[in-house]
């Protein structure tokens, strides 16, 4: 079939344009626009340069924040991907205890941001919260509002129990997809149960295993509700993820150009490491 | 290696089965001897590889018994019965390369690595894959990936058997030839128990020393090639060996023997005596093409039958006979000539006749 050249057909671009336009483009350009002003109020806005950007840079409370946020993803990832992959291949294959298993993993994902926070609040207060309460029956000294370890200890165990669901059902949903006559030829050649994991299951789950890898790294990054609402970003400023400090110096302190110099940073930094990660695997994958 | 007895086995996938058609096997006993090469030939849904699959253990039969040199291993799975086998499609480990995947199943078993290598380099050589040993498996065609897949289960030295599923369905016809040559080879020099489950004849005969037709869940005659053809002892061997397959033509009582419409044929004393003792009504003889016997000219007990198709293939051919209402198949040389619609004289040699009573065959007692 002879195509017959037509630039009209640019118009049925337009849609697209215009929404990639109104829901990306036109507010990224907005936090642009910002960074490189110093704003004092309407009408009085002054060009600055690149002069937020070093700013931010070379704050201490933000590099303080930025490390414990790779603290926090690299921990949620080391936790979460082998514990997901764990659960999902302990559920059963199938039938009635299969739809029940998953209902059952899937209920934490249902269940919006700040009431996860609201719900671990007081789950692990020590006075009135069973969590909180029966540690501290046990003899241990646990106080997520005092002590800084117990207070990452309890939002990373919110964020397991929160978010490793999501993992576990992106993996069951690969080792469902693996046929069986992989398994019944790993049956015959007499593979042991780490090896059928090792050499059928786990090549297998890679796919699922990226994206699993990439929305975690991504929304634990950019984690801001639980936290906040759990423990404030305390005690002192040790919960106090990249998120909740942008917030507060927009929102708080009404300091725009140093927020969007911020956020194009934060942007940069989730955008890079998520090409990191998926270049990397994909070319270990074309390896040979 | 071991001898692969199955005794009353049978076999079906439904929970309550009502009736014998809920059976993919019917209720049948069986001896796989030690270090034999057979095939199970049928057609699909037989029940073949449900057989094959009960044998290494991927499916627990519903009644009977699996018994390997004599001791009951229906509890066993797979691994325990220490047994190989090919699928009918390629099933590799794709993050593995080529020398991985065969020495995966070695690997396992805890052998050496040394005797690893070298089993693994003659299995290759066998295999004619040895200079793809380092690619990845995934990069493999179809068919290297079948020969994989193969290797796998031929590099066990102590296995009790290999069971081969259809195992080269997806290889063209070319290769097929030399790697059933291959299989042939290699069951002669290591003298393991080999089943080969196919629906091509050529393949089985080919392969098999001894061949085990199955239709409907039953194994309805277990023989030799020679046998199968001469001797079928059902109307559907008959009917499934050869090609064409047998003549098969309903029949009643008559006092010569049997007869279609006007047409008598004249059977052996012993097998009217036979016939005699028996009520039932569902009779037939069949006969092979290639037993036909056709003349230009009447001879005793010939018929006068009108030529009404016929099929060059070569090096020889094929003839519809037209015989009362029946048609008939019969082989002929290449150099036979005849035009459609004159008429021959056809011998049907009491030797090649054979009387089937309710599908199975009537045999001279000897």
């Amino acid at each position: 079939m002879d195509k017959i050249p037509n630039n009209r057909a640019w118009w049925l671009v337009l849609p697209v344009f215009l929404l990639v336009a109104f829901s990306a483009l036109i507010p990224l350009m907005t936090v642009v626009n910002y960074s490189v002003q110093d704003i004092f109020g309407p009408g009085q806005a002054y060009f600055v340069g690149t002069e937020w950007f070093k700013e931010v840079l070379t704050d201490e409370r933000l590099q303080d924040s930025l490390l414990r946020q790779f603290l926090f993803s690299g921990a949620v990832l080391l936790i979460q991907i082998p514990l997901g992959i764990g659960v999902a291949l302990m559920m059963p294959k199938s039938g009635i205890k299969g739809s029940l298993c998953l209902i059952l993993v899937a209920i934490p994902l249902l269940i919006p941001w700040n009431v996860v926070g609201t719900i671990w609040q007081i789950f692990a207060r020590g006075d009135i919260g069973l969590f909180g309460w029966g540690i501290n029956q046990l003899g241990v000294d646990y106080n997520y509002t005092g002590s800084t370890v117990d207070a990452w200890l309890t939002v990373l165990l919110m964020d397991v129990w929160h978010w490793t669901p999501l993992v576990a059902l992106l993996c069951y949903s690969g080792l469902r997809a693996i046929p069986e006559a992989f398994y019944q030829a790993a049956e015959i050649d007499r593979a042991s149960k780490w090896a059928v994991f090792r050499y059928i299951q786990l090549p297998r789950l890679k796919s699922v295993l990226i994206i699993a890898v990439l929305l975690r790294f991504m929304d634990s990054f950019m984690i801001y509700t639980e936290p906040f609402v759990l423990t404030g970003g305390g005690p002192g400023s040790s919960t106090t993820f990249l998120s909740q400090t942008l917030t507060t110096m927009a929102i708080g302190q009404f300091d725009l150009g140093r927020a969007a110099a911020f956020s194009l940073i934060y942007f940069l930094i989730v955008l890079l490491i998520s090409w990191l990660f998926f270049t990397a695997i994909t070319h270990a994958d074309k390896e040979q | 290696m071991a001898e692969i007895h199955l005794k009353s086995l049978a076999h079906s996938y439904s929970k309550s089965p009502s009736g014998p058609e809920d059976y993919a096997i019917r209720q049948l006993d069986h001896v796989w001897h030690k270090g034999g090469a057979y095939a199970l030939l049928g057609p699909s849904g037989c029940g073949k590889s449900t057989m094959l699959n009960i044998i290494s253990g991927l499916v627990q039969p519903s009644e009977g018994e699996v018994l390997f040199d004599g001791i009951r291993v229906n509890a066993l799975s797979p691994r325990d019965r220490n047994i190989a086998q090919v699928f009918q499609f390629p099933v590799i480990y794709d993050s593995m390369t080529v020398y991985q995947n065969l020495a995966f199943p070695l690997k396992n078993n805890k052998v050496p690595a040394a005797r690893i290598k070298a089993r693994v380099q003659d299995i290759a050589e066998v295999l004619e894959i040895e200079d793809k040993l380092h690619k990845k498996a995934k990069n493999l065609t179809a068919d290297e990936k079948q020969k994989v897949s193969m290797g796998r289960g031929l590099v066990r030295e102590d296995v009790s058997a290999i069971l081969f599923d259809e195992p080269l369905t997806v290889i063209d016809p070319q290769l097929k030839w030399k790697l059933r040559r291959k299989l042939k080879q290699i069951h002669e020099q290591f003298d393991i128990t080999m089943v080969y489950v196919t629906h091509d004849q050529l393949e089985a005969s080919t392969f098999a020393d001894k061949i085990a037709v199955m239709y409907d869940g039953q194994i309805v005659q277990f023989g030799t090639p020679t046998e199968l053809f001469e001797q079928p002892n059902h109307t559907f061997v008959g009917y499934f060996i050869g090609s064409p397959g047998m003549n098969l033509i309903d029949v009643e009582r008559c006092e010569a023997g049997v007869r279609f419409g006007s047409v008598e044929v004249v059977l052996e004393p012993w097998q009217i005596e036979h016939l005699n003792r028996l009520s039932s009504t569902n009779l037939k003889i069949g006969i092979r093409p290639e037993f036909i016997e056709i003349g230009l000219e009447p001879k005793v007990n010939s018929y006068e039958v009108e030529v009404l198709d016929m099929e060059d293939l070569g090096t020889y051919k094929i003839i519809d006979l037209g015989l009362g209402d029946e048609t008939l198949k019969a082989r002929v040389d290449e150099d036979f000539d005849a035009r459609i619609g004159s008429r021959v004289h056809l011998t049907l040699p009491p030797q090649w006749t054979m009387l089937y009573v309710d599908e199975f065959l009537i045999q001279e007692q000897s």
